[in-house]
């Protein structure tokens, strides 16, 4: 097998929350007040081969996005490595791991949110090749326009603010934004969530295209599993800050191996010809402040055994290409 | 047959602004009998949020009802006073928004809340309007509903929110429920748990549900039948079942082709070209035709919508036995 481009391993986030005064002061009275520590990722190992989409999906809280956000750079891990191309950033000097991080590019939800509402297209777009010289200045109007053509955009609004765009339009701009400084690699974070279904048609579309044109790869993050079953190779499911299920996209929409890719699938809204009559799992999602013991599921799952509520299931591999993260993977 | 519960005709919203004005919902018309759930899908902009606040005078400036009836059990409301609506509102008929911290009051206990609700309406005292309030909790699946009674709003999750919104909205068995997006703000395992209460719900006590979406698949799913606005008009309306699988006006068709998981793994979307159109400059005649591939001459005057259970505003209809995407 050819060396991936990204590979995570044993990769956690932990955000901590220190006790203020009248917590620290309580504690010493003998109150039972601790640090409280938010597990949003622990423990993911994934890797992503060059081109591939893989897409990771999850209902809010399973720390999909905290995942997305370390692979782009914009947090540091607590545990766990990010190779790139086979190199552990940590091992970079500085100037590596700037250049590595300008290959991952991350394209966000709400593109009004993550524009400067303040600056030009042309700004947005030309700024950050031209910081990193990656385009010399007096360049950058060309390069905008071509960026701007690649994504479907017409060039002549290129000296408009983004409140003149519609919401399709705006996604196309953060898009622009991203692929400016030629990155391999594209996190995208629930990047049609935020869109009417037809304008959705469309920016799917666009992805697709580009990763043909471009050779890029992507980490789809979605909580639709309409979109991610569209576009992805592989498809990875989070629960509570885990990976519970991984496996090729046809193959885990076919026959899911986990119970709650199971039950997350068999809930997904479909458009259908007859009526359904749900029937849902108990439950939510435990707070990832306390997580319960054993296995993250359990206290939903229609199969739990004693044993999941005592020994948590590793993540391994019950066919060729197939992970899951299952107690009753082991009974056969 | 017997009166619909609810009849909207010709019902026209539109809002004064400066640079002009805005005809959200331009003559809308739909009957909605008890007992039944209509799914009113539309985009952004569609006007089904308006629709929906319409029918209960619920409109904020510069938005006025300029034209039309909406006749509730033969009563029409637009020109009923405030007083005769508020009523109305909440006893005969209740609204779910989208987000449920629109609905609840942040520095009040749900207890509060509710007997609050329960007393607007019922003369009845504190200990009975507590017991319907547990009640309404129970029979939307909250867990020991006497402790939750005194919990605050933050302390419940957006599902449970919205769950005790549903729950406040039920408190006076109405005979008709609006839903605004109700679901849409939630997580799938959480909405399908809501999507079932309300299911069982509305087939036990036979209120009538106009569930308000942008999303097909939640009402191929729920409703009986569907109505789809584009610009502020219903282009197509029919039992779900007939729309879904064929789909006669190009904008539902393409709306159902725009749908990931009704295309193949892989091939480009077949999505619909171009955006909606801005409601201060719709095209003269079908609102759909810039971006409709049918569309010719005749197309610059409006077409009617028959008065069929399965009708659709369009002079160059798709065939019925063409299959859409769904194949």
């Amino acid at each position: 097998m050819t060396q991936p481009i990204l590979a995570v391993s044993g990769l956690s986030k932990r955000f901590e929350r220190k006790l203020d005064v009248v917590e620290r002061f309580a504690r010493r009275l003998g109150a039972a007040v601790d640090d409280s520590v938010l597990h949003a990722v622990s423990g993911v190992d994934l890797t992503v081969a060059e081109g591939e989409v893989v897409g990771l999906v999850g209902e809010s809280g399973c720390g999909k996005s905290t995942l997305g956000r370390m692979v782009a750079g914009l947090l540091t891990p607590s545990d766990g490595a990010i190779h790139w191309r086979g190199t552990d950033l940590r091992d970079l000097p500085p100037a590596g791991r700037h250049e590595a991080n300008l290959k991952i590019q991350m394209v966000f939800q709400d593109p009004m949110a993550s524009l400067n509402p303040r600056l030009r297209v042309a700004d947005i777009i030309g700024e950050a090749p031209v910081v990193h010289r990656l385009v010399p200045r007096r360049n950058a109007a060309e390069a905008v326009a071509e960026m701007m053509r690649t994504v479907g955009l017409d060039p002549g609004y290129m000296r408009r603010y983004p409140h003149q765009f519609s919401g399709g339009q705006r996604q196309r701009i953060g898009i622009a934004r991203a692929l400016a400084v030629k990155p391999d690699f594209l996190v995208c974070d629930e990047s049609v969530a935020a869109l009417d279904v037809s304008i959705q048609a469309q920016i799917i579309n666009l992805f697709m295209r580009l990763r043909e044109e471009l050779r890029l790869t992507y980490l789809f993050i979605s909580h639709d599993l309409g979109v991610v079953q569209h576009i992805s190779d592989r498809t990875a499911i989070m629960y509570l800050g885990r990976i519970v299920e991984l496996a090729p996209t046809p193959e885990l929409f076919a026959a899911p191996n986990h119970p709650y890719a199971k039950a997350l699938l068999d809930e997904a809204p479909r458009v259908t010809l007859e009526k359904r009559r749900f029937a849902p799992i108990r439950g939510e999602i435990p707070s990832p402040l306390n997580p319960p013991a054993g296995c993250p599921f359990h206290p939903r799952c229609p199969h739990a055994m004693p044993r999941c509520s005592q020994e948590r299931p590793d993540l391994r591999e019950v066919a060729p290409g197939r992970w899951s993260a299952c107690h009753l993977n082991d009974a056969f | 047959m017997t009166q619909p519960l609810l009849r909207v005709e010709n019902l026209q919203t539109h809002f004064a602004t400066r640079a002009g004005t805005v005809k959200a919902v331009n003559g809308v018309s739909f009957d909605l009998r008890r007992g039944e759930i209509l799914g009113l899908v539309g985009e952004s902009g569609s006007g089904k949020s308006v629709t929906g606040q319409s029918i209960l005078g619920l409109v904020d400036l510069p938005g006025r009802i300029v034209g039309g009836r909406v006749l509730f059990d033969g009563e029409d409301l637009v020109t009923a006073g405030e007083k005769r609506l508020r009523a109305i509102r909440g006893r005969r008929i209740a609204m779910i928004f989208q987000d449920p911290m629109m609905t609840l009051n942040p520095v009040l206990s749900v207890e509060t809340q509710m007997v609050e609700a329960v007393l607007a309406h019922d003369k009845v005292g504190r200990a009975e309007a507590r017991r319907r309030s547990r009640d309404a909790l129970g029979r939307v699946g909250i867990a020991s509903p006497d402790e939750r009674l005194a919990a605050y709003p933050h302390q419940f999750s957006g599902g449970m929110r919205q769950r005790v919104a549903i729950a406040i909205a039920l408190l006076h068995s109405p005979d008709l429920i609006l839903a605004d997006e109700p679901t849409t703000a939630l997580d799938v395992t959480i909405q399908a748990q809501i999507l079932f209460e309300v299911q069982t719900l509305c087939r036990e006590t036979g209120t009538a549900l106009l569930w308000v979406t942008h999303d097909l698949a939640v009402v191929s799913a729920l409703a009986d039948r569907v109505a789809v606005m584009y610009a502020g008009r219903i282009v197509e309306t029919g039992p779900i079942a007939d729309v879904i699988q064929a789909p006669r006006h190009p904008y539902t068709r393409g709306l159902l082709d725009s749908v990931p998981s009704r295309n193949r793994r892989g091939v480009p979307l077949r999505s619909i070209p171009g955006m909606a159109p801005s409601a201060l400059d719709l095209p003269q005649g079908c609102a759909f035709q810039p971006r409709c591939g049918r569309a010719d001459a005749a197309c610059s005057v409006m077409p009617d919508l028959a008065p069929d259970a399965h009708a659709w505003r369009c002079w160059h209809p798709h065939d019925a036995d063409a299959q859409g995407a769904a194949a």
